[in-house]
C-alpha cells in the first residue's frame, strides 16, 4: 500500500521493456499511453458529471432532474449521447471548413490539457512542469481561440456576435485570474503545481490569501461561462451564441468542454488554495491523497453549481464593469500587497500567515467601504435624476 | 537521426510553411490563423530547447493575447466574411528588398554569436536555475532593469493613451453635476 502508483508505473515499465523496447522509447510510449488514458477517463467521467450537475441543479430549482433512464436517471447522459450521435450532420453553407471542425476540438483540448499538470496524489501526476501555473493559463488561451474560430467560421452573424461577446468575457476575466494565480506562486516560491501543493502541507493557502482565492474562484467561473456569467449564450439576444451552427457531436463537444471545465475549476481551486491531495496520512497512503483530492474538488465544484443555481444572469455592461472596475484593481492590489507583506515578514521576522491574513482583512474592509460609498453615490445620482424628472 | 531531430525538422518546416501562408493567403482571417500555427511552431521549438518558460510565454502572449487581438481587429473590419482582396500591391519589390536586407543583417549578427559555431543547437540544462536567473536579471540594476522598466513605462503610456482615446466625450447635458 506504500506506493501503489509507483508500483504500477514500474510494472508497466517492466512489461514494455520486456517486449524488447529501449528504456527511453518505453518511457515515451508510456507517456503517450498515460495521456490517452487520462483524457479518455476524463471524457467518460463527463457522463456522470453532467447527470450529477443536472440532478443537483434540479434539486436547487425544486424539481427532480433527470430520473427516467436507469436508476435515479444516471444513464440520462448516455441516452443524450446516443441521440447526438444519431443526428444528421448538417453542414451550413458558406462555412470555413478547417476552422469550423477544428474549433470544438480546440475547446475540449484546452480543458483536458489542464489536467496534464494536476497532481492527483503523491507520485501520481501527468508531468511536473516547472512553469505549471503559467501552463494552465496558456492552455486556457487556446479555448478562447477555439470559440472565436467557431463564431467566425460558422458564417452566421449571430454566431460572430456571440463569439465577440464570449471573447470579450474570456479575455477580460483572464486578467484577474492570472493575477491571483500569482499569489499561490509567490507563497510557494515556485510555479510548479507539485511544489505549490507541497508548500500547502502545513497550511492551506486559502488561510493566508482568502481574497485571492475568492477572486480566483469568481474569475474561473466567468472563464467557464457559467451562471451568473453565462451571457456567452443569450437565447433571446443572439439566438444561442457562438455555437448555434453546430449540431450533433460537434455541439456535444462544446457541451462536454463546458461541463468538464466546471469540474476542472474545482480541481484547480482545490489544488492551488485547498492543498490538493495533502491531508492527514496522505504521504503514507497515496490512495488517501487521491480521496482527499477528489473530495476537495467535488466540494468546490458543488459550490460553483450552487452559485449557478442561485444567481441570475448579469448584464453585459455589469459583467465588464465587475471585471475592469472591481476585480482587476482588487487583484492588482492583492498581488502587490501580498508580495510586499511576504518580503517584509521574512525580513522583519514576523509570523508569515498572520501578517498576510491581517493584510487581507484590512484590504477586505477597505474594499467594502469603497463599494458601499460607490453604491451610495449611484443611488444618490438616481435619486437626483428621479426628482429632476418629476419636476 | 534521432527522434528529436525529426521533430525539429517537421516543426521547422510547418513553422516556415505557415509563415509563408500568412502573407500568401487571400483572406485576412486565414492569414491570422496561419500566423497562430507559425507562433505555435515557435513554441514547440522552444520546448525542444528545454526553454519551457519561453514556450509557455509564447503561447500565452502571442497566441492568447496578440493573435486574438489581431483576429478581433480583423473581424471588426467591414465585409470580414467575404474579404479576399489581392495579396500584394505595386510596392511588393520594395518589401522584398527590405526583407532581404533585414535577413542579411540578422544573419551577420547571428554568425558572430559564439554558440552558432556549434554543430547543432543544444538545449538548456534541465534545471529551474535558468528561470530564476531570468527573473532576477529583470530586476537587477546591472543587467536588464533599465530596458525592462522602459518597456513597462511604454506599455503603461499605451494603456493610458488607449483609455483616453476610448473615453466618450463628456456630454453637455450632464455637465451640471
Amino acid at each position: 500500500m506504500g506506493d501503489p502508483f509507483g508500483l504500477i508505473g514500474r510494472w508497466l515499465m517492466s512489461v514494455v521493456t520486456g517486449w524488447g523496447l529501449e528504456p527511453a522509447a518505453a518511457l515515451t510510449l508510456l507517456r503517450f499511453l498515460g495521456a490517452a488514458i487520462l483524457a479518455t477517463v476524463l471524457l467518460l467521467a463527463c457522463f456522470f458529471l453532467i447527470v450529477a450537475e443536472r440532478k443537483i441543479l434540479g434539486r436547487f430549482q425544486d424539481r427532480y432532474g433527470p430520473n427516467r433512464v436507469g436508476p435515479f436517471g444516471v444513464f440520462q447522459t448516455v441516452a443524450d449521447f446516443v441521440k447526438l450521435i444519431g443526428k444528421e450532420i448538417v453542414i451550413p453553407t458558406g462555412i470555413d471548413k478547417v476552422p469550423y471542425w477544428l474549433a470544438p476540438v480546440l475547446v475540449v483540448m484546452s480543458v483536458v490539457g489542464i489536467w496534464a499538470v494536476v497532481p492527483f496524489a503523491p507520485g501520481f501526476l501527468g508531468t511536473d512542469l516547472n512553469v505549471g501555473a503559467l501552463y494552465i493559463v496558456s492552455v486556457g488561451a487556446i479555448g478562447t481561440l477555439g470559440i472565436i474560430m467557431a463564431g467566425w467560421s460558422s458564417n452566421n452573424k449571430f454566431a460572430l456576435l456571440g463569439a465577440f461577446r464570449a471573447v470579450a468575457q474570456l479575455v477580460s476575466y483572464e486578467i484577474p485570474m492570472v493575477l491571483t494565480l500569482l499569489v499561490p506562486t509567490m507563497l510557494a516560491g515556485s510555479m510548479g503545481i507539485s511544489a505549490i501543493v507541497e508548500a500547502q502541507r502545513g497550511l492551506w493557502f486559502i488561510v493566508a490569501a482568502p481574497l485571492a482565492a475568492l477572486v480566483f474562484l469568481i474569475s474561473s467561473v466567468a472563464e467557464n461561462g457559467r451562471a451568473p456569467f453565462d451571457l456567452m449564450e443569450g437565447e433571446s439576444e443572439i439566438v444561442a451564441g457562438f455555437n448555434i451552427e453546430y449540431g450533433g457531436l460537434a455541439f456535444g463537444m462544446f457541451y462536454v468542454g463546458e461541463f468538464l471545465h466546471a469540474f476542472t475549476v474545482g480541481v484547480l481551486f482545490s489544488t492551488l488554495f485547498l492543498g490538493g491531495w495533502s491531508g492527514p496520512g496522505a504521504e503514507t497512503y497515496p490512495l488517501l491523497g487521491l480521496f482527499y483530492f477528489f473530495a476537495k474538488a467535488i466540494v468546490v465544484w458543488f459550490v460553483t453549481i450552487w452559485v449557478r443555481g442561485s444567481f441570475p444572469r448579469v448584464r453585459i455592461d455589469q459583467m465588464l464593469s465587475l471585471n475592469w472596475k472591481f476585480l482587476t484593481p482588487l487583484a492588482l492590489l492583492i498581488v502587490s500587497l501580498t508580495a510586499v507583506t511576504d518580503k517584509l515578514a521574512v525580513e522583519q521576522g514576523w509570523s508569515r500567515v498572520p501578517a498576510l491574513l491581517g493584510v487581507n482583512v484590512v484590504l477586505l474592509a477597505a474594499t467594502l467601504i469603497v463599494l458601499g460609498a460607490y453604491g451610495r453615490s449611484i443611488r444618490r445620482r438616481e435619486e437626483q435624476l428621479r426628482t429632476a424628472a418629476v419636476r | 537521426m534521432s527522434v528529436l531531430q525529426v521533430v525539429f525538422l517537421v516543426t521547422g518546416f510547418v513553422t516556415l510553411l505557415a509563415g509563408v501562408m500568412v502573407v500568401a493567403s487571400p483572406k485576412l482571417i486565414h492569414a491570422a490563423l496561419w500566423l497562430i500555427v507559425s507562433l505555435a511552431g515557435v513554441a514547440v521549438l522552444f520546448v525542444l530547447l528545454n526553454a519551457d518558460f519561453l514556450a509557455v510565454v509564447q503561447v500565452v502572449v502571442y497566441i492568447g493575447a496578440i493573435a486574438i487581438l489581431i483576429i478581433f481587429a480583423a473581424m471588426l473590419t467591414r465585409r470580414v466574411m467575404t474579404d479576399s482582396g489581392p495579396t500584394h500591391n505595386p510596392t511588393w519589390w520594395l518589401a522584398l528588398v527590405s526583407a532581404l536586407v533585414l535577413l542579411g543583417g540578422l544573419l551577420a549578427l547571428i554568425l558572430q554569436v559564439p554558440a552558432f559555431a556549434q554543430a547543432g543547437p543544444t538545449g538548456l540544462p534541465l534545471a529551474d536555475s535558468g528561470l530564476a536567473d531570468l527573473g532576477t536579471s529583470l530586476v537587477d540594476a546591472n543587467r536588464f532593469l533599465l530596458p525592462f522598466e522602459v518597456a513597462s513605462v511604454l506599455l503603461l503610456a499605451a494603456l493610458i493613451g488607449a483609455m483616453a482615446v476610448a473615453r466618450p466625450a463628456a456630454k453637455p447635458e450632464e455637465g451640471a453635476e
